[in-house]
């Protein structure tokens, strides 16, 4: 049992464990602090000063997030002191920011406009500041804007990119009215380390870093007759999207996402989780190939472990950060980058249809993967292979303008050829998922029986440690496979880059023993990822984690292989996994990045 | 008058003795507390400006427990109007790093940092070859501690305890949140004793004459002498060792050109004194001597009748929006709403009232900033303001 102190709060006696904080005290009687710079996932910085309380006999204020209760402090959260002292700095910052809201992307979604106006600050009595300043908006990349007229100075972004993803892509530079949040030398983002993961924009309190939207060019496309507009939807969508539409955090919506979608007038609603499967098919039959290759053929240009490489926003970063590891990235694409060559391939040979007709939008967790759309080798169909990559956020803002009634929709099935996906599709969207669906699969291709754990959850990789591992002993193996007969295939998974970071110190080093590894780059895996509802926090994560497990354990399909249109796709148009076509449309290769 | 005090001209400080070697040797031949005894029975107090009881400073640390401990000597002398750091290391080093020896052996430290200002880079060769000799003679002691230079980079908010930490640990130098104090958590999260160039100093003189001969100068509450860096409308700018406790008055007679219109006691951060005051203001650190107390780092700037306070205050804030590190809503934007503030007022682009909307500003920087800047800037504006009302106006 550890240490309680006891203090009062407005009067009221708290007993609270020694070292916890006064916002935490606070927040324990159901007490709502105000605060600006705090977040759940970052360490404290108490800079922005609106969280000020009065502690009793100390002359000054002290900031709720940064001061630990001490036995028998008088705390007041709401003294008139309290609240002239805090109203002023709303004040201030309000003077400091461009306060155009009404033309502001974050309307109604920005927690200083939500501060302001529980405070009523009806007037702005302070100089304004921001015409004094030359501010510049960085629009050059694919993924993300930074309109520093906005920024607050929380440096909630620049704790995120340091602690969350050990990026560092942003930084503070300068000092008094002149500092600012900015990158190396002061460079576009799209020209800097940036993974574009938006981790930055799911963390900044304002508008200064949102993600960069395409909702007018999908509004224009689903308006032009001529144009066969098809949709993809990212396993984590579906039990993030609730949140921006009123739900509680952990609804899953698949069936009302797909409704609303065809309500939207796509052609096709189709699921990520197919080319999830996909991936899974071709990504274990590499891991087999390679783990081949280096214990039977014994070729020592062989490289393991094998990583993963679904997320956009690890890619980058391995590639500014580990430029020679590359040959650990297995050459699978990700999930959407294979939906979208095989749209404008084998369905559009199988509907009929003009490959430069079709429109191809994929709805995201995630802002980098707008980036990954817009790079050179996504173009293996002829044409760019995915057209437009929405986040979740925006998925929510074209059904609140189409004037849908979400809570209302009936739920509807998605449509096929390239629709139908397994449970093992759906837990792609959490971290672990990817190694858990290709345990299943690998693991029965390689002795003809499931993974021996219950119900087929590998709990072993489950859950939201930084970085975890397995390692599963295969035995019997059939004869094809009879070289992997005793193998302990040791497996990690690791999500946020700052954990990508020690796995990958490990294999520079040389001290990994692992063959197969997964990362994520964002935390909790996509479910956590840099488009999805603002706020994501710990326990955000957790429930949304918990409803993707839930919809996989609901499913009849659970394995990748079992996936009758997978099966299909292979029979009708790929042949085998790896085979040539396989090799032209769904697999890629990488590009070494500077670092700074 | 009955409380005046006659100004004391002192001399400890610079009293080149040569005889540290003896010092060092005879005061670690005595426990750790009864040396931290010695120094609180002193009452010295910190002489950067804040006037922290320096012997509490010592035992908080000796007391908490850690493989690893510190002790900073904080040189980033950056208070306008403030020389007197400068004018020690050049002159009588030695004394610091005795007093640092001192401190490391009551503490339990072994490492020792000087953080120099980086404009004072010229003293840095001199400085490393005493600190060479003081090794070599600390060896001979059998006293296990060393010493380093580092050198700051410009940054006034560095002169702030835990900005330098920051900023010695290689980021940026910004402040943190306290508590945890530098006693319990400072230099890599170790206890750490941080002490102005000059408290270094009188600790070496009280190690050496005894806490009584400290104690029985100066005033109540503001014991033992001052270095005093006198600049501004004054016929002898210089530095001096003056006792504490002395009232304004007495200070301006003998300073003064005779015109003194007002004192700026402890620089930007500190407190404007106007004429009719000088009288009811005394130099030291608590209790109300005669009226008004002044708490000071040492800057002494004189203003004569032909300085215009609404420049003085133009000039200080512009120096504070700059040096603000940033980081803390109150400071950085107080900072800028203050300075334009006054020039929006006087170029009549704002009523005079609101002058009093910047005094409640800075009363609430007072009370929310989260360091000592912000926190002071309230002192110069409010007193400037508050005294020379018309000038800012007309």
């Amino acid at each position: 049992m550890s240490k309680k102190v006891n203090v009062t709060i407005n009067g009221f006696p708290v007993e609270i464990q020694a070292g916890k904080t006064i916002l935490e005290a606070a927040e324990s009687q159901g007490i709502k602090i105000p605060t600006l710079c705090f977040h759940k996932d970052l360490c404290v910085a108490g800079n922005c000063r609106v969280c000020v309380v009065e502690v009793v006999g100390q002359t000054r204020l002290s900031a709720a997030c940064a001061t630990p209760c001490d036995e028998g402090m008088e705390i007041l959260t709401n003294s008139l002191k309290v609240r002239n002292s805090r109203k002023q700095i709303i004040e201030l910052l309000l003077s400091e920011h461009n306060a155009d809201c009404t033309k502001c992307y974050k309307n109604g979604n920005c927690e200083l406009q939500t501060l302001s106006s529980e405070y009523k600050i009806m007037t702005q009595d302070f100089l304004e500041l921001v015409p004094l300043k030359k501010f510049s908006i960085d629009m050059y990349s694919p993924s993300i804007i930074k309109d520093d007229s906005k920024c607050i100075r929380c440096q909630r972004c620049v704790r995120t990119c340091a602690e969350l993803q050990g990026v560092n892509a942003l930084t503070v530079s300068h000092k008094g009215d002149k500092m600012k949040i900015t990158t190396f030398f002061e460079k576009a983002m799209r020209d800097v380390v940036c993974t574009n993961c938006g981790q930055c924009v799911n963390h900044c309190p304002t508008g200064a870093l949102v993600e960069k939207n395409y909702i007018e060019e999908v509004w224009e496309a689903l308006a032009d007759p001529t144009k066969h507009v098809v949709v993809q939807t990212a396993p984590a969508v579906r039990v993030g999207l609730g949140e921006e539409l009123g739900m509680e955090p952990g609804s899953s919506v698949t069936g009302k996402m797909v409704a609303a979608l065809k309500r939207l007038g796509f052609d096709s609603v189709l699921d990520t989780d197919f080319t999830a499967d996909l991936t899974i098919m071709e990504e274990g039959t590499e891991l087999l190939t390679r783990l081949k290759k280096a214990l039977v053929d014994k070729d020592e240009t062989v490289t393991l472990p094998m990583a993963t490489s679904c997320s956009p926003g690890w890619i980058k970063y391995i590639e500014h950060m580990y430029p020679e590891h590359l040959n650990h990235l297995s050459t699978c694409k990700s999930p959407q980058q294979m939906f979208g060559a095989l749209v404008k391939t084998y369905y559009a040979k199988a509907r009929n249809l003009e490959p430069d007709k079709i429109v191809s939008v994929s709805i995201m967790p995630c802002t980098a993967k707008k980036f990954e759309a817009y790079r050179p080798e996504m173009y293996d169909s002829g044409y760019r292979d995915v057209d437009y990559v929405l986040t979740t956020r925006e998925l929510a803002i074209l059904i609140k303008q189409a004037g849908l009634d979400f809570n209302k929709l009936e739920p509807m099935k998605y449509d096929r050829l390239m629709g139908e996906s397994s449970g093992a599709g759906v837990i792609f969207g959490a971290t672990g998922g990817v190694m858990e669906a290709a345990l299943r699969t690998v693991y029965e291709i390689v002795t003809g029986r499931e993974v021996p754990f219950k119900n087929l959850d590998i709990l072993p990789v489950r859950g939201m440690e930084g970085i975890r591992e397995a390692t599963i002993k295969i035995e019997n193996p059939l004869k094809e496979w009879a070289f992997l007969d005793g193998v302990e295939l040791k497996c990690a998974v690791a999500h946020g880059l700052i954990n990508a970071k020690t796995v990958m110190d490990s294999i520079k080093s040389g001290t990994s023993n692992y063959h197969f590894i997964e990362f994520m780059a964002c935390p909790g895996g996509c479910l956590g990822g840099g488009g999805q509802p603002i706020p994501t926090n710990p326990e955000i994560r957790k429930k949304r984690a918990e409803a993707i497990y839930a919809e996989d354990r609901g499913l009849p399909l659970r394995k990748s292989h079992e996936n009758p249109e997978v099966i299909k796709l292979y029979k009708d148009f790929l042949i085998e996994p790896l085979g040539e076509v396989s090799h032209h449309l769904l697999h890629t290769k990488y590009t070494k990045r500077e670092r700074f | 008058m009955a409380n005046s005090h006659q100004l004391k001209r002192v001399d400890f400080i610079f009293r080149n003795e040569n005889d540290w070697e003896k010092v060092l040797s005879a005061t670690i031949k005595n426990k750790p507390q009864e040396l931290i005894n010695e120094l609180i029975s002193s009452e010295l107090k910190g002489r950067g400006g804040a006037g922290f009881p320096t012997g509490l400073k010592w035992k908080l640390t000796a007391e908490a427990k850690s493989d690893e401990k510190y002790v900073i000597c904080n040189a980033d002398e950056g208070e306008p109007g403030t020389f007197k750091d400068r004018e020690i290391l050049s002159r009588v080093p030695y004394k610091v790093f005795t007093a640092m020896a001192i401190c490391g052996y009551i503490t339990g430290a072994k490492k020792g940092f000087i953080y120099l200002r980086g404009e004072y880079k010229f003293l840095k060769a001199e400085l490393q070859k005493v600190i060479d000799e003081f090794h070599y003679y600390c060896k001979e002691t059998g006293l296990d501690f060393e010493i380093n230079i580092f050198l700051g980079s410009g940054a006034y908010i560095c002169g702030e305890e835990t900005a330098l930490m920051e900023s010695m640990e290689g980021k940026r130098g910004e402040p943190r949140n306290k508590p945890p104090f530098p006693t319990q958590a400072g230099y890599l999260g170790k206890p750490t004793v941080i002490n102005n160039v000059e408290t270094l100093v009188h600790a070496f003189t009280i190690f050496k004459y005894g806490a009584k001969k400290f104690y029985d100068l100066g005033v109540q509450y503001s014991r033992g002498t001052k270095l005093f860096s006198v600049s501004g409308d004054t016929p002898k700018p210089g530095i001096y060792e003056l006792e504490l406790g002395m009232s304004l008055q007495d200070f301006v007679y003998e300073f003064g050109d005779g015109d003194t219109k007002a004192v700026q006691v402890g620089g930007a951060s500190g407190f404007l004194v106007p004429r009719k005051k000088f009288k009811d203001a005394a130099i030291g650190f608590k209790g109300k001597l005669t009226g008004i107390s002044l708490p000071t780092g040492g800057s002494m700037m004189l203003f004569n009748s032909s300085r215009s306070m609404f420049n003085v205050l133009d000039n200080y804030l512009e120096f504070f929006r700059e040096e603000s590190c940033g980081q803390c809503t109150p400071c950085r934007v107080g900072c800028q709403q203050l300075l334009l503030g006054i020039k929006a007022v006087k170029r009549g682009e704002k009523p005079a009232s609101y002058l009093d909307k910047l005094l409640r500003l800075t009363e609430t920087m007072q009370l929310t900033a989260k360091c000592g800047l912000g926190q002071s800037v309230a002192n110069s504006f409010s007193s400037i303001v508050e005294n020379f009302r018309e000038e800012m106006i007309y």
